[in-house]
């Protein structure tokens, strides 16, 4: 029983909670350096996906080879949301940058639907349906390939974060936004970036999940509630933490969808989030405030 | 200062909110611009056209849409003139579609016809009984539709009794002809209203039939992954896997079941979202191959329903249930509302009981309804064979014989 079904089990929530963690990572990022939670993250996810899909479709790309195009371009897309539209429409408060980003959201999905309609689309890769054999279990290697490139979109992220003079900056942001204005930084635009950094992220979740998934108007609500909670979980802006998160609630969801049945697999994920917030608010790699 | 412009600012609120109850209630002018220019019939078509069922109900619409224009460019309803149809959206939720029936009554519909989901159907035709306001419902198929009495609730398609029953039988009868190679079953149901109802009926008639449910597996409405699930049925061997959910489902599953090279001697659908779709099947011809169904389907010698398939497939649709579900359901309720000589609800409640209407495109029975539910209503048995739907059963119907069980 042990080999033969929990390990599948455990391996599998893994493989599904690196893709969680891509999507939280964006949003963890927005929320350490704005302090706002983003609305628009599921329908710029279902932004992604549509453009991963186009790519496949009409130019013939691989999505493992339009990632390398598409994360530069969502990164301008983020940035421009954030410098041109949500920045000056928000007049510099976070409850403004609140509301903008849900209107976005539904002018994002509306938009979606009035081109794509409500279609569900999927596109044929052919190593879509190869397995490897692991632990006596078959995983699809779209899965594999999301679980390590989630290893290197978080590695790649604190790189930027600890090691750039732009991420410094951020960070100084993050910490203290007036201090780092005297010190001469651009908080719109470092804001900007931050905004960039984190909608590329969800154009690399993009391309690593449509070979086994599939993409319609509405399909990042899905991921974007699981994230809101990996963040929690993780602690709010913290890189380190949405990728721990990101495969523990795979992992609990996965195993609770077994045992539970599907129907309740997410009643873990959501016991956790109230035991984390009571217990535990900074979540795991969350700084005191 | 402030006073005035507090006064100005609630002023205005007022008068819009006015207003805009005025246009939403339609009390003001709406009905009597109609009634002066004595023109048309404002018909609802509701379907979930976003959220989680939004493909069936872009699908539906569609049906419906064809249908009211093929209607519309011949004249429209004799002596009542052409069809208004106003699209209302449920959100993919019962509330939705509630909220829906309300500004439909308002705006003056004389009935409506759609909203797909068993769940979404229970909470509108209830909302429109309460203004005695025909609804025909296209597709829901749980039978509390039909049995709490509702005077204005009319289904033209079968409901879970009768897919339930053919289905079992129907499946009996591929196993013993094929000197009964299956014996295990497991279920695999979404979780609201209709695949659990489905998953209850099959749970009470299978066993007495000789076979063994091994488990019953609900899921929710999106569902992200089915690994776990597939690995249940992996560690089980079932001889037979009986999928009951909507499209995105249904496809993620059997994608699932191929990729963990899961392959049971048979995969029977009960109103499988995606196993007679044939967009699934051209998607993905391994995972549908051999895969049967026991659906609604068109009539594939009805002269009318080619036609349709081939004005679907001409503008780039696939034919599903939803389309000519859709479609056969206005042309009924047209041909009530010409039987019925006005644009009145309660007359146009009487011309459909007693409805004999033969235009449509299903392989039906004759028309008949008893307490809202046309008994002619019957489901087909499909199998995906060499890339294609053919239907198996009824044998009246059938375009090729069962593959069964499935070749190794």
């Amino acid at each position: 029983m042990l080999t033969a079904v929990i390990i599948p089990t455990v391996i599998n929530g893994l493989l599904m909670g690196a893709v969680y963690a891509l999507v939280a990572l964006g949003l963890t990022l927005i929320y350490g350096v704005l302090h706002i939670i983003n609305f628009a993250h599921g329908a710029l996810l279902s932004a992604a996906l549509f453009a991963a899909f186009l790519c496949f479709r009409y130019l013939g790309l691989d999505p493992y080879v339009s990632v390398f195009g598409l994360a530069p371009l969502f990164f301008l897309l983020g940035y421009g949301l954030q410098r041109f539209v949500i920045g000056p429409a928000a007049h510099g408060k976070d409850s403004n940058i609140l509301l903008v980003t849900l209107g976005l959201a539904v002018i994002i999905e509306n938009a979606l639907l009035y081109v794509f309609r409500a279609d569900t689309r999927t596109i044929e890769v052919p190593y879509a349906f190869n397995v490897v054999e692991f632990a006596g279990s078959f995983l699809a290697v779209p899965r594999v390939v999301g679980f390590f490139a989630a290893f290197g979109v978080a590695a790649a992220l604190w790189a930027i974060l600890s090691l750039t003079d732009i991420g410094k900056a951020i960070r100084a942001v993050a910490k203290e936004k007036i201090g780092a204005q005297l010190a001469g930084i651009d908080v719109g635009h470092v804001y900007a970036v931050t905004f960039g950094l984190g909608t590329a992220c969800l154009a690399v979740a993009a391309c690593l999940l449509i070979p086994s998934y599939y993409v319609n108007p509405h399909v990042g609500d899905a991921f974007v509630l699981v994230a809101f909670t990996i963040v929690v979980l993780g602690g709010m802006g913290s890189v380190p933490g949405a990728l721990l998160g990101g495969l523990f609630v795979g992992v609990v969801e996965s195993l609770c969808g077994f045992y539970l049945g599907e129907s309740l697999g997410q009643i873990g994920i959501f016991l956790m989030f109230i035991l984390v917030l009571l217990f535990r608010p900074t979540g795991m790699f969350g700084e005191r405030a | 200062m402030k006073t005035r412009d507090t006064f100005s600012r609630r002023h205005f609120l007022q008068s819009t909110a006015l207003g805009a109850a005025a246009m939403a209630t339609g009390v003001v002018s709406a009905p009597v611009v109609l009634r002066a220019q004595g023109a048309g019939v404002k018909l609802g078509v509701l379907q979930p056209l976003t959220g989680a069922l939004s493909y069936s109900g872009q699908q539906g619409k569609l049906g419906a849409t064809i249908a009211i224009d093929e209607i519309n460019a011949a004249g429209g309803i004799k002596g009542l003139g052409k069809i208004d149809p106003m699209v209302g959206d449920a959100q993919s939720t019962p509330e939705g579609g509630s909220a829906e029936v309300e500004k439909m009554k308002s705006a003056g519909v004389v009935a409506i016809v759609g909203g797909y989901a068993s769940s979404i159907c229970l909470a509108t035709t209830q909302a429109a009984a309460r203004y005695n306001l025909p609804y025909i419902v296209d597709v829901g198929v749980t039978d509390a539709i039909v049995t709490r009495g509702l005077k204005n609730t009319f289904r033209f398609g079968p409901g879970f009794g009768v897919l339930a029953k053919t289905s079992i039988e129907n499946l009996v009868k591929i196993n013993d002809q094929a000197g009964k190679p299956c014996k295990t079953v497991m279920i695999v149901h979404e979780d609201s209203a209709f695949g659990s109802g489905l998953a209850k009926l099959l749970n009470a008639q299978l066993p007495p039939k000789g076979f063994q449910i091994l488990e019953t597996i609900p899921h929710p409405t999106p569902t992200r992954d089915f690994n776990n699930v597939v690995l249940k049925i992996k560690s089980q061997k079932p001889d037979i896997v009986i999928p009951a959910n909507y499209y995105n489902e249904y496809v993620l599953l059997a994608r699932t079941m191929q990729q963990q090279q899961v392959k049971p001697k048979a995969t029977y659908s009960v109103l499988g979202g995606a196993a007679s779709s044939y967009k699934f099947v051209k998607e993905f011809p391994e995972a549908a191959e051999y895969i049967m169904d026991c659906n609604h389907w068109f009539d594939p010698r009805n002269p009318k329903a080619l036609a349709l398939k081939k004005k679907v497939e001409g503008q780039g649709q696939f034919f599903t249930y939803e389309v000519y579900m859709n479609y056969s359901a206005i042309l009924l309720v047209a041909d009530a509302l010409q039987r019925a000589g006005a644009a009145d609800r309660a007359k146009l409640i009487t011309a459909m009981e007693s409805s004999t209407f033969s235009g449509h495109v299903m392989p039906y029975g004759p028309t008949k309804f008893v307490n809202g539910q046309n008994q002619g209503a019957a489901p087909a048995n499909t199998q995906v064979l060499n890339k294609d739907i053919q239907v198996i059963l009824p044998e009246a119907f059938a375009s090729a014989k069962p593959v069964f069980p499935r070749p190794a």
